[in-house]
């Protein structure tokens, strides 16, 4: 067999060397379709990732209906929380893990008065926030739940803040000027994105990673400044004091639920606290609560753009077109062989031989139209992230990716090949050798 | 047309090719009249008008750190001073401008007793925005300055307060709710009535993520607070862009330090910005569009080619017997025009089908009939094109041909 699948390939050489015009016609074509689709692939691939490998599926946000009757017709709860809702059911930590949190910009000055201040995405938040998201510590860690309690001023940072305020060394300890307060920091993240920003896709459903954590309680009472959606009822005011107490859903609240029973249990509390707010007058709709998971919001909220999906559709037409198209190049490369086949069937080849020589030749083609093709749909990546969007500057190509384009590369051209090639076995042996 | 008959006798003895290339062109024919259509709902829509007299209007978004004590004061002292700057028109204090990031909203209701609002809408505030974003009134009046309130004090809720009962309206909610017929309506906006003294042109809101209400906009009597994605907007004289965006900034900075300005933009930039990703896919479209009418015309090259070459003899005997050249030459036009034109009746159907999923899918128009002419004009001149060096090349066989084998 080993022989003989080196025979093959060299026949499959020699025959592609032969007609050098026609061979360069299916690998450009092959090449063309696979390189779209790849490019496009890679966009859908990045946009549709899971955001905390291994754990997504135990995250999960609570919803329930605090609208006043107006939003009777709405299908969903809002995907916020209000502030008494988001601390009463933080405090009542019926999770493994739970956090309540907002996103918010901060101005940062550098103790070098020569440098301007500077502007930095911001998220605060609870404790559990970095246990639950199992978020990567390079130096120090998180802060406990008695530093929301105490409104500590500490503040954990990202990595590339730490690179432009402290060098890049262990900052743990020092302080950073954030706004009007000064804050500790306690702890240095390594880079950590989760892709899509699944926590909060009200400040951009692909935004980069926040570079200041503060515990929720300490922004909140030393009024840093807020980010994100927010959305009132009512009598809702946005005034800033007054957001504690005001009829708004402006937080967001996860939980972490490690079995399909402790969601079912914390299901039935939210619906009891539920219940119970309905009868204090809180709620005015009884409404059931939801628990939604990161993959069905990630749904809800359209985060994938429709004009990926078109792009994929596109691009999948495409690549029929050139398939089309190389069994069509490759029907006339096997035919024109007519002869040289009807000399092999005469000299005993049998009609599996010519086939499976056939089929090595045009995986030979899909190899090399893969090979082109990968440099195609990297040069296809380099102009999707020119696109401004933000979620287009994602594509990047990983080694799923890769591999995935040479074996749809060479399963696509093994599948042009299969008509020409059995074609050509029907060729019969003697017929030709006569007219030769 | 002389050599059909020959020709499809021919074309039935390779079956299976030419039903590849026909194929081929009606896939072609498909896809490209499908992106085309995209790409012209793409320009059309990136040709809208923003309402806005985009050639003379800046803003620069600051960013305050630390506290601000007398904010109306400050307000008022920047303006006054912002206004000063040569070449500035019109300031103002703006929460948000047309087809910006941010964006404000809320549902307008027209009886207080009904539940569910009729419209949502975009609010702008900001003294005297209309002037200043250079639209025009079309009925009515703009807002005196005595019908003005700050924004803080109406959302802190402080008794002593007048809030706004007036709002102007654009065209395009004027004909929406009232056909027309605005002036003097009044409209609830969290139930408080507001009575409709002006309709403007269309202006767009910002943030549009439905395009059947991209003008659904009110303006509402309101002055904005420094914060909450507060920006200064500026009209500034003919050419004078550049240089009122340096001035404001330096005066921004001047009048106070702890100042940081975020965004400083030509209201071009801000078009530019919100239409990019449509920009994006119209030119992927453009070039999936030349990519596809490439890879075709190759395999018409390279089918083409083979024929030519397995036809040698047969078109030797045909020389011999008294062909021309260039009889040989529109044998081959004739056979890919025949070809060309079944791709292209099988791709109109196609591009027909692709087009109803599209409506269905992402709410698009019906392709229009205009389309069909021109894809089969340009395929089949594409098809003729590259046809045209393999027919050359059989035209070029000798009559001797007919003498050999094969």
């Amino acid at each position: 067999m080993g022989t003989e699948f080196a025979y093959y390939l060299e026949m499959a050489v020699r025959s592609l060397r032969r007609n050098p015009m026609l061979t360069l016609l299916m690998v450009v074509a092959v090449a063309l379709g696979i390189g779209a689709c790849m490019t496009t692939l890679t966009a859908l691939h990045v946009l549709n990732g899971d955001p905390l490998p291994g754990r997504s599926g135990s995250i999960y946000m609570p919803r329930m209906e605090p609208r006043s009757a107006d939003s009777v017709n709405e299908p969903l709860p809002p995907d916020q929380v209000t502030w008494t809702d988001g601390m009463a059911l933080l405090h009542a930590r019926r999770a493994t893990h739970q956090a309540l949190m907002l996103g918010g910009e901060v101005t940062l000055r550098p103790d070098d008065p020569s440098i301007d201040p500077f502007i930095m995405p911001a998220r605060y938040t609870s404790a559990d926030f970095f246990p639950m998201f199992d978020v990567p510590f390079q130096f120090g860690q998180g802060w406990a739940a008695a530093d929301d309690e105490n409104r500590a001023h500490i503040a954990v940072i990202s990595d590339a803040l730490n690179l432009r305020l402290f060098g890049g060394g262990n900052s743990v300890g020092r302080s950073i000027q954030v706004n009007d307060t000064s804050l500790r920091v306690v702890g240095v993240l390594r880079p950590w994105r989760p892709i899509p920003h699944f926590y909060d896709v009200n400040v951009g459903a692909f935004a980069s990673g926040e570079d200041v954590f503060v515990p929720l309680t300490t922004a909140r009472q030393t009024q840093l400044p807020r980010a994100g959606g927010i959305h009132c009822w009512g009598a809702g005011s946005t005034e800033e004091v007054k957001m504690e107490t005001a009829q708004c859903a402006w937080l967001q609240f996860w939980v972490q639920l490690d079995s399909p029973a402790a969601a079912g249990a914390y299901l039935a509390y939210l619906n009891d606290y539920v219940r119970e707010q309905h009868a204090l007058g809180r709620f005015e709709l009884l409404k059931p609560a939801q628990l939604t998971s990161v993959e069905a919001l990630m749904d809800e909220e359209g985060v994938v753009p429709s004009d990926v999906r078109l792009q994929f559709w596109l691009a999948s037409a495409f690549f029929v077109v050139c398939l089309v198209n190389t069994v069509g190049l490759m029907l006339a490369k096997f035919l024109r062989r007519a002869g040289e086949l009807g000399v092999r069937r005469a000299l005993g080849a049998s009609r599996r031989d010519i086939f499976t020589q056939l089929l090595v030749e045009a995986g030979m083609i899909g190899l090399a139209g893969g090979v082109v093709g990968l440099a195609l749909a990297w040069v296809g990546l380099l102009l999707v992230r020119l696109n401004p969007n933000r979620s287009a500057q994602l594509a990047h190509m990983d080694l799923s990716m890769l591999l995935t384009t040479f074996v749809l590369s060479v399963l696509a051209a093994l599948l042009a090949g299969l008509l020409p090639a059995w074609r050509a076995c029907q060729v019969p042996p003697g017929l030709h050798l006569k007219s030769q | 047309m002389l050599d059909i008959r020959p020709i499809l006798s021919t074309l039935h003895r390779h079956k299976v090719t030419a039903v590849l290339l026909v194929l081929e062109i009606a896939l072609t024919c498909a896809i490209v009249c499908n992106a085309v259509f995209l790409v012209r709902q793409r320009l059309d829509w990136m040709h809208i008008s923003s309402g806005v007299d985009e050639a003379n209007v800046v803003d620069v978004r600051p960013v305050n750190i630390g506290d601000t004590p007398d904010m109306h004061g400050r307000i008022n002292g920047t303006l006054a001073a912002l206004r000063t700057i040569p070449g500035v028109d019109q300031v103002t204090l703006a929460n948000q401008i047309p087809l910006g990031k941010e964006s404000w909203n809320s549902g307008i209701k027209l009886d207080p007793n009904v539940v569910a609002p009729v419209m949502n809408v975009t609010n702008y505030y900001g003294e005297n925005l209309l002037p200043t974003l250079g639209a025009e009134m079309l009925e009515g009046r703009n807002f005196r300055s005595d019908e003005y309130a700050w924004l803080d004090d109406i959302t802190g809720g402080s008794k002593d307060v007048i809030i706004p009962h007036v709002a102007i309206v654009t065209k395009f909610v004027a004909d929406r709710l009232f056909e027309g017929h605005a002036l003097g309506k009044t409209i609830y906006y969290d139930d408080i009535p507001l009575q409709i003294i002006g309709v403007t042109q269309d202006i767009a809101r910002p943030n549009v993520n439905d395009r059947a209400t991209t003008y659904g906009s009110i303006f509402l009597p309101v002055r904005m607070t420094e914060g909450l994605g507060a920006t200064y907007v500026f009209h500034t004289k003919p050419g004078q862009a550049d240089s009122v965006i340096k001035a404001a900034v330096a005066k921004l900075r001047e009048m106070d330090p702890n100042r940081v300005i975020l965004s400083k933009r030509h209201y071009s930039d801000v078009r530019d910005t919100f239409f990019a990703s449509d920009r994006a896919m119209t030119r992927l479209l453009v070039g999936v569009c030349i990519a596809l009418l490439i890879v075709t015309a190759l395999g018409i090259v390279g089918l083409a080619s083979f024929w030519v070459s397995q036809r040698r003899r047969q078109i030797g005997v045909r020389r011999a017997l008294g062909a021309t050249r260039g009889d040989v030459l529109r044998y081959f036009q004739t056979e890919n025009f025949l070809l060309a034109t079944m791709g292209i009746v099988l791709g109109m159907l196609l591009a027909y089908g692709i087009n109803i999923v599209l409506m269905v899918r992402y709410e698009l128009p019906r392709l229009p009939v205009t389309y069909l002419p021109l894809g089969a004009v340009v395929l089949w001149l594409l098809g003729q094109a590259a046809v045209y060096a393999p027919a050359q090349r059989a035209s070029r066989v000798p009559p001797v041909e007919a003498t050999r084998g094969n």
